[in-house]
């Protein structure tokens, strides 16, 4: 049943509507932002024992305020998830405009409503409520998905783009808006340096979502893919600790160069600390998996707890929580998935797409509403000087950084990646989050809170709607990997054993003399302890065993659906010699 | 260690070894002390054992092949020259060199490394891999984590994907045109090589 995505539009305004209309005070403002209450307070509570002198009963009764909050709640995530239903029901819509650009749009829609009906968002942004509830699941989900084998193949460069790059733009920006604010015509000459680093910090976290559906789409070669996936995955960790570096030192009266150089070995503390205690949780992780065996239920609990419990033991060290659920989401993967069962394995691959997705949509949904609804400070130059910053310093720090790292890859990165780098630099939830959950004790938050909003909503829209068009015509390099063959995966294991054995030969190590002794390590010791059954096997069987599968499934398939009509695969297995060689069916079985 | 242009001199005929190869005297130079290195007994030549001297490598999978390759077909030694043209192989390739019309292919191109890989297999050389011949390489790189009966459907499984005219081997063509998706310059090249 088709419908019209006007008509749609006009169905999810009335249940917004609908939902403020009824009562809005949601939360006591536990946020630093004051909130103006609105015209009217709370519902009277409706009496749930009726006084002794009344005999009515009341046969039909309202008792909001006991649901109000998980009703509150419930309302908003229905309402993003609406939005989400809407955009592929019409599906152009979604191949040339992003998703974060149409959430953000409803936002808008939504926000201009309340608005106009004089009424406040629930002011659950909290530092609190993102940082420990929204952000982890986004998280999780970017950890979990990465694809290892490509990932530490570029780990270098990844590493050189997120932590550098971040601290180049900050710089870079925070420098060049100080240099603005000197100018007496803009009027903001109060910003001190510290506090502009900080917002600089701020608006120079990228944010992956829209660049990797787009890349996905045209099928970007897996290198570009890899640098921008694992870039944004490690600059949130290291614009936090920027911004909590900077937020520190803003507050200080006068900087010392002892205090610099401790928040340089912190930022390195915190760092590497965050990557330790993620891999100590990781393999923990995977050995509670290991005995699991006899209680299949609750595996995806575990995989969830723990994860989670090193987010918050890093926040409570107060070292990169980011860094560490991150890393304990790829170090217990591997293992995991091979304890865990196969439909523990689908729960939680499921759970964590879709609690991360929700947590990404609530809060491109928030910025919406919130840029119709805060208090703006509005200053055209300092805005637009900060955009005009953000773009440049993000162009200039791509080019320079590709230049010095282009002779240390295989694999060097032209123009045209380099483009798509810098181009794909979106900002989005994170720079969202940490303005608007800055002190009260910064004097222009606000401003700030408008800088970022514009930043993201030119780059959201603007960058996320041209880039595919843009590359499309760039005919940026595309991926040759489209379909697994055993041929593939067996030269090229040869071909990795021959490389690694002339590097032996030449007596000089690389990347696939750590990865070999690795794989020993992993192979003689840690499957041992972490994995319960442990038949360790090769990728080329565990892919020949893949691709009989689906082999076997198409020939069911082919049969359109009816599948008593198929042969048996037994019977396939006496067809002439000639024919593909098929699995037994109970060995099919045993490999699901 | 001396002088780069006086150790380049004791190396016979290294002009034109660079131009083969394409490699810079600095690697050229690195090469030949990791030779002298190799060849304990000063010879000026290496034989297999200096090569299975060589820990790590003895302990690939595929270790005996590769020391293979260095040894054309009779030859019981190897100077440096073959030393070196082997090695080129694994260079990256050089995007921008100009391709001069009537300059022989150099030995680092793709189709050159496909050969090196190709040969791998072929130890008998009739430029076919036989069903047998690449048993026997799954069988070194699997090892002990297969069933025989595993890896000759594998075997199968491989020969059926490339064999396009059917005669139950792969050839040179075959075994490239099978590979024309993998990106072999990035795979079969070493960095430090440059």
């Amino acid at each position: 049943m088709y419908m019209s995505p006007f008509t749609f539009l006009m169905c999810v305004i009335c249940i917004a509507s609908l939902g403020y209309g009824a009562n809005v005070m949601a939360f006591e403002p536990t946020s630093t932002s004051p909130s103006k209450l609105p015209p009217w307070s709370q519902v009277e509570d409706t009496d749930p024992d009726p006084d002794p002198g009344e005999t009515t009963q009341a046969v039909f009764t309202l008792n909001y305020p006991r649901i109000q909050i998980p009703f509150e709640i419930t309302l908003w995530v229905l309402l993003a998830s609406f939005a989400k239903i809407g955009f592929h029901v019409y599906h152009k819509i979604t191949v040339w405009v992003p998703e974060s650009c149409l959430l953000i749009s409803i936002g808008l829609i939504v926000g201009g409503i309340m608005h106009s009906l004089h009424e406040k968002p629930p002011a659950v942004l909290t530092s609190n409520v993102f940082f420990l509830y929204m952000l982890p699941p986004i998280v999780l989900d970017s950890g979990y998905f990465m694809p290892t084998r490509p990932f530490f193949e570029n780990f270098g460069t990844v590493l050189w783009f997120a932590v550098v790059g971040t601290l180049w733009n900050s710089i870079g920006i925070g420098i060049s808006l100080f240099a603005i604010c000197q100018i007496e015509v803009f009027g903001v000459k109060d910003i001190t340096l510290q506090e502009n680093f900080l917002f600089a910090s701020i608006i120079s976290a990228v944010e992956p979502v829209a660049v990797l559906t787009v890349f996905e789409d045209i099928s970007v070669h897996e290198q570009l893919y890899i640098v921008v996936f694992g870039e944004c995955l490690f600059n949130d960790a290291v614009t936090v600790v920027l911004y909590n570096l900077f937020n520190h030192v803003a507050a200080l009266e006068v900087v010392e160069a002892g205090d610099v150089f401790l928040d340089i070995g912190r930022f390195f503390v915190v760092g590497l600390g965050g990557t330790i205690f993620g891999a100590l949780f990781g393999f923990v992780t995977a050995f509670t998996t290991r005995f699991t065996g006899k209680v299949r239920e609750i595996e995806p609990l575990i995989i969830f707890l723990y994860s989670y419990l090193a987010y918050l033991i890093a926040e409570l060290l107060d070292i990169s929580s980011i860094m560490a659920i991150v890393i304990c989401a790829l170090t217990m993967k591997y293992y995991v998935e091979e304890n865990v069962s196969q439909r523990s394995c689908t729960t939680i691959r499921h759970v964590i797409k879709m609690v991360g997705s929700v947590s990404e949509t609530l809060i491109f949904f928030f910025l919406g509403v919130v840029t119709i609804t805060t208090e703006h400070e509005w200053n055209w130059g300092y805005i637009l000087f900060a955009l005009l910053f953000a773009l440049l310093w993000r162009g200039l720090g791509i080019l320079v950084l590709t230049q010095i790292i282009n002779p240390f890859r295989t694999i060097p990165f032209n123009f045209k990646d380099q483009f798509g780098l810098a181009y794909g630099g979106l900002r989005g939830a994170v720079s969202f989050a940490l303005a608007f959950t800055l002190p009260d004790s910064i004097g222009r938050k606000n401003l700030f809170i408008t800088g970022t909003i514009v930043v993201i909503i030119f780059t959201v829209f603007i960058q996320g709607i041209t880039i595919r068009p843009l590359l499309k015509l760039m005919n940026v390099r595309k991926t040759n990997r489209n379909q697994e063959t055993i041929n593939d995966e067996i030269h090229k294991r040869l071909m990795e054993h021959t490389v690694a054995g002339i590097e032996d030969l030449c007596g000089q190590w690389s990347h696939y003399y750590w990865k070999d002794k690795f794989m020993k390590f992993n192979n003689r010791i840690l499957r041992k302890i972490l994995i319960h059954d442990n038949h360790p096997e090769s990728s080329i069987v565990a892919l020949y065993k893949k691709l009989e599968l689906q082999n076997a499934m198409e020939v069911l398939d082919q049969m359109s659906g009816d599948i008593s009509a198929a042969p048996s695969l037994i019977s396939l297995q006496y067809v002439s010699s000639t024919s593909r060689p098929v699995l037994l069916f109970s060995e099919v079985f045993e490999t699901v | 260690m001396g002088s780069t242009s006086s150790t380049l001199l004791k190396i016979p005929n290294v002009e034109v070894l660079m131009q083969e190869t394409g490699f810079s005297p600095a690697h050229i130079i690195r090469l030949h002390d990791r030779f002298k290195a190799l060849d304990k007994e000063g010879r000026g030549h290496l034989c297999p054992q200096d090569f299975g001297a060589i820990k790590e490598l003895a302990m690939n999978p595929i270790g005996d092949r590769i020391i293979g390759a260095f040894f054309s077909p009779g030859k019981e030694t190897v100077d440096f020259h073959t030393f070196v043209k082997i090695l080129a192989h694994f260079r990256p390739v050089d995007k921008d060199r100009p391709k001069e019309p009537n300059s022989p292919e150099p030995i680092n191109s793709r189709s050159n490394k496909l050969k090196f890989a190709f040969q791998l297999y072929d130890q008998d050389k009739d430029g076919k891999i036989s069903r047998d011949e690449l048993l026997k390489v799954l069988r070194s790189m699997l090892g002990m984590q297969v069933t025989e009966e595993q890896l000759e459907s594998i075997a199968d499984r491989t020969i059926q994907e490339a064999d396009l005219d059917r005669d139950e081997a792969i050839s040179f063509e075959e075994f490239r045109k099978s590979l024309e998706k993998v990106n072999i310059d990035h795979k079969m090249s070493i960095r430090f090589l440059r």
